[in-house]
């Protein structure tokens, strides 16, 4: 998309004016983006070797222990609100016995049936069904690492996408329209067809904001908000009106299911949910990957998110940068109400088709660090807990609203790592290292 | 190429001011004509004849003012010729160099206003009530306003308050509770206080103790609020409903004398306690921010806490300080829901409130008074859909919904332009 000559790697001449600072560090993202054997830079792959080590060797135990924290936090509410449990307190000191127990069933129960809802079930009569939550995490899985990519990306880019909601209405708005709306092409041709007219749809709509943003410089937060809105009410017009999206012969605001030629086969036989749209999501955590880390167009959207200004200066255009940032982003998204149209559901649709994944999204990319393949873990991971919580609730009689609150605390404490060494009491990898570097000083200066 | 490149440089920071300035005021110009072409369009393209009665006072107010009925197309086009003389004024002044002033946009817009609810109510046979219009803007402006105030709090002290939301639902669940108990608003509108507080607290431990990206514990913190008060509710409020989940309500005080103003009077001096409370607020809020010691100190924090710091200012305590102040105030904006509203909580019944506030707090500058007014227009968007399903509208309801937002959308884009936050807002700060 880029001129060639803005690629970073082809014309040293462009850092010339730049201070040493600025020019060292292009320097080392070029070494990246160009795959060289950084030999010159020695120093640099050490401090990085060293940065890898260290959040290596503590953010595992940081995450068990946020983990952990969460779980934790659960098992007290659901102990708080248990029936049993309090049944059994209100003779806590004549059977004490009673309430652990009532306890143990209560939060076992619970997480029992959160596992079984989500990674094997234990239970089952034969292995279909056994291994059947898994590929329902997995289904669930899909749109959440779709639009998580859409969203880690305009976080890269230095942009706050809170619109996915909107963009993913008006994605699967299109590739629903095109998914039953065209008839007599054949099925791979169809099922492209719909899918390009999803991502598309979600492209435009997000490259709305990143316009008005480069242009205007209206902020992206405020925009993205509002066509949350005015896709909102789009698609419930669309949805109203016969002959649009209707479905014909019906007065509910509901759309017809989706044409056979234009869904997405399952990935593994009938007898599953799982789709190939998840398989198309493993792509697209490949192709963000790529693109970030290994071209130059993502070079200019990691360039622009980290500091505006210096880009600027390097010769990058940033508007551009922003607006097809926002685009690709939006594509995401799409990707992610394509697959919810093409795959998910499609038995037909209505305004709640994006179910939440707009801004569950948020906290994936959050979580995954907004980093491809950190968002295809907590994609995966959040897929977990919704195909769990479902069963939870159906089996427990705990609302999976839980869920919710246990995700978050995931997240929040794997932000604060300082919090959870507190209170597990684990040594701090900064604090630890300097005492040694003082007596290694020290040794040197003895010798 | 690269001699090229460097003049660019060079240049760049001179041409890039120069430019803004002029695109700036061409924009406002520019947005002007759009909208007016556009409300032309919609005028050609639907058009729409009859009467619009509007209904100016309602039954048992002191003065009686009758339906005015108009006929419907005049007053739109007489609106729209408004807005193309307010349209061609903006031209003229920005070819002379300066720029639209303020009461032409404000009559732009009312002219706007009237003229589209005229072309919206034409020909029906109930009255438009302006008196429901505007009393009902107020009143749904509530939780905006009031979270778009402790956004713009929290902001000005450098800590991005994403988490308005969850102030506002879990407020809003903690006036449920306690005003059920105690049958008492007022007990509910304190409760509210203190749980707005304590999650501007929680995000204060992990923003500023713990230097955790304040976005990230913004969002996530909406999330865990939804949780936790959707959890209860099924759990804790629905078992026990009667005791728990009924709750006792403001009810409205008429200000003697000033509640008989015509139009006005029932607008604004016939409303419940916690909106004569926002009226104070709002003022309150920028008098404190602009004018007193604290509010010195909070903007110095949140534009460049290094230089506090030197003068002496604890910048972590003035942050908390300050987010607490925040998330009290989002907090009565929360109880909004549950002691003014309706008298009992519901799952998830902020639905995204809280974002709209921020949306208004960027919308208004960071200015406590530009976020409130932002706030009153998207209460108002969110009421014209009552008054205009009474009427019965036109064209499809879903698109007489979506023209605030629309009409946002240009007003971000051509009249607030490049918005700059405070400097320092969103950055941890780390001593040393």
């Amino acid at each position: 998309m880029n001129a060639p000559d803005s690629s970073p790697g082809s014309n040293p001449e462009q850092e010339a004016g730049l201070d040493p600072g600025t020019a060292e560090e292009l320097e080392q993202e070029r070494a990246r983006v160009a795959g060289e054997p950084a030999g010159a830079h020695t120093d640099t792959e050490s401090r990085l070797a060293k940065a890898l080590q260290q959040t290596m060797s503590s953010s595992w135990t940081v995450s068990v222990g946020a983990v952990l924290l969460a779980v934790v936090a659960g098992s007290i509410m659901i102990a708080f609100t248990d029936e049993d449990v309090k049944a059994a307190s209100s003779y806590f000191f004549a059977r004490p016995g009673d309430t652990l127990v009532a306890l143990g069933q209560a939060i076992g129960g619970a997480y029992a049936a959160l596992f079984r809802g989500s990674v094997v079930n234990l239970q089952a009569p034969d292995f279909v069904t056994a291994i059947r939550p898994l590929t329902e995490t997995l289904t669930y899985a899909t749109p959440l690492i779709a639009a998580g990519l859409g969203v880690a990306l305009a976080f890269r880019a230095g942009l706050f996408n809170i619109g996915g909601q909107g963009q993913m209405l008006m994605a699967a708005a299109a590739a629903g329209w095109v998914g039953f709306g065209v008839s007599g092409v054949p099925f791979p041709l169809h099922l492209l067809m719909a899918l390009v007219a999803g991502i598309a749809a979600g492209a435009l709509w997000a490259g709305i904001a990143g316009l008005l943003k480069a242009r205007t410089g209206a902020h992206e937060v405020i925009v993205t908000i509002m066509l949350n809105y005015v896709a909102f009410y789009l698609i419930a017009y669309l949805l109203a009106t016969p002959g649009l999206l209707q479905a014909p012969g019906s007065s509910n605001p509901k759309t017809p299911p989706t044409a056979e030629s234009a869904q997405l086969p399952p990935l593994l036989g009938e007898q599953f949910n799982l789709t190939w749209g998840f398989v198309l999501a493993l792509l697209a955590v490949l192709g963000v990957w790529w693109l970030l880390n290994r071209s130059s167009v993502g070079f200019s959207f990691r360039a622009v998110g980290e500091n505006p200004r210096a880009a600027r200066v390097a010769g990058i255009d940033t508007g551009r940068a922003t607006v097809s940032s926002m685009l690709v982003a939006g594509g995401l998204v799409g990707l992610a109400g394509a697959s919810q149209v093409l795959g998910g559901v499609t038995t037909g649709f209505s305004s709640d088709i994006d179910a939440g994944i707009g801004f569950d999204a948020i906290t994936v990319a959050l979580l995954g660090g907004s980093n491809p393949w950190g968002v295809l873990a907590a994609g995966i991971l959040f897929g977990a807990f919704k195909a769990g919580g479902s069963t939870m609730q159906a089996a427990e009689g705990i609302p999976s609203d839980i869920v919710l609150v246990v995700q978050s605390l995931i997240v929040l404490f794997i932000a604060a790592p300082p919090l959870v060494r507190a209170i597990f009491r684990l040594p701090d990898p900064n604090r630890r290292r300097t005492p040694k570097k003082a007596k290694a000083t020290r040794k040197e200066a003895a010798a | 190429m690269s001699a090229d490149h460097k003049t660019t440089q060079l240049d760049a920071p001179l041409s890039e001011t120069t430019r803004t300035v002029t695109v700036v005021s061409w924009k406002t110009a520019g947005v002007l004509l759009t909208v007016t072409v556009l409300y032309a369009l919609l005028l050609i393209a639907v058009p729409h004849t009859g009467d619009v009665r509007f209904l100016l006072s309602q039954r048992g107010d002191f003065f009686q003012i009758p339906v005015i009925v108009v006929p419907a197309a005049p007053l739109a086009w007489a609106c729209g010729a408004v807005m193309l003389v307010v349209t061609a004024l903006a031209f003229v002044l920005t070819a002379r160099g300066a720029k639209a002033p303020l009461w032409a946009v404000v009559l732009f817009s009312l002219a706007g206003l009237i003229g589209f609810l005229a072309w919206a109510g034409a020909g029906s046979p109930r009255d438009l009530s302006i008196v429901g219009l505007l009393s009902g803007a107020v009143l749904w402006s509530v939780p905006f306003v009031y979270g778009a105030l402790g956004g713009v709090i929290g902001e000005r002290a450098g800590v991005v308050n994403i988490a308005i939301e969850a102030q506002l639902l879990g407020a809003a669940f903690t006036a449920a509770i306690v005003s059920s108990i105690t049958d008492s608003a007022v007990a509910g509108l304190f409760a509210a206080v203190l749980a707005g507080a304590l999650v501007a607290l929680v995000l204060g431990l992990f923003a500023i103790t713990y230097h955790v990206n304040q976005v990230i514990v913004g969002v996530v913190l909406n999330v865990l609020v939804i949780g936790l008060t959707s959890f209860l509710y099924s759990q804790v409020l629905v078992p026990s409903a009667e005791t728990l989940n009924s709750t006792t309500r403001f009810q409205s005080i008429p200000i003697p004398v000033l509640s008989d103003i015509p139009v006005l009077g029932p607008v604004l001096f016939d409303q419940p306690l916690l909106i004569y409370l926002m009226f104070i607020a709002v003022p309150a809020v920028w008098y404190a921010l602009n004018r007193t010691r604290w509010g010195l100190r909070l903007r110095s924090v949140g534009e460049h806490p290094k230089a506090a710091d030197t003068v002496g200012i604890d910048v972590v305590r003035t942050r908390y300080n300050a987010l607490l102040v925040a998330g009290a105030v989002a907090g009565l904006g929360g109880a909004f829901y549950t002691t003014v509203n309706l008298s009992q909580f519901g799952e998830n019944m902020t639905g995204g409130a809280g974002y709209i506030a921020l949306a208004a707090v960027i919308f208004g500058k960071w200015d406590p008074v530009r976020a409130a007014f932002a706030g009153l227009l998207f209460g108002f968007a969110s009421n014209l859909q009552n008054v205009l399903s009474v009427v019965g509208s036109p064209v499809p309801s879903q698109f007489m919904l979506m023209v605030p937002y629309v009409v946002t959308l240009l007003a971000v884009a051509g009249l607030v332009g490049r918005s700059r936050p405070p400097a320092a807002s969103g950055e941890p700060y780390i001593k040393g």
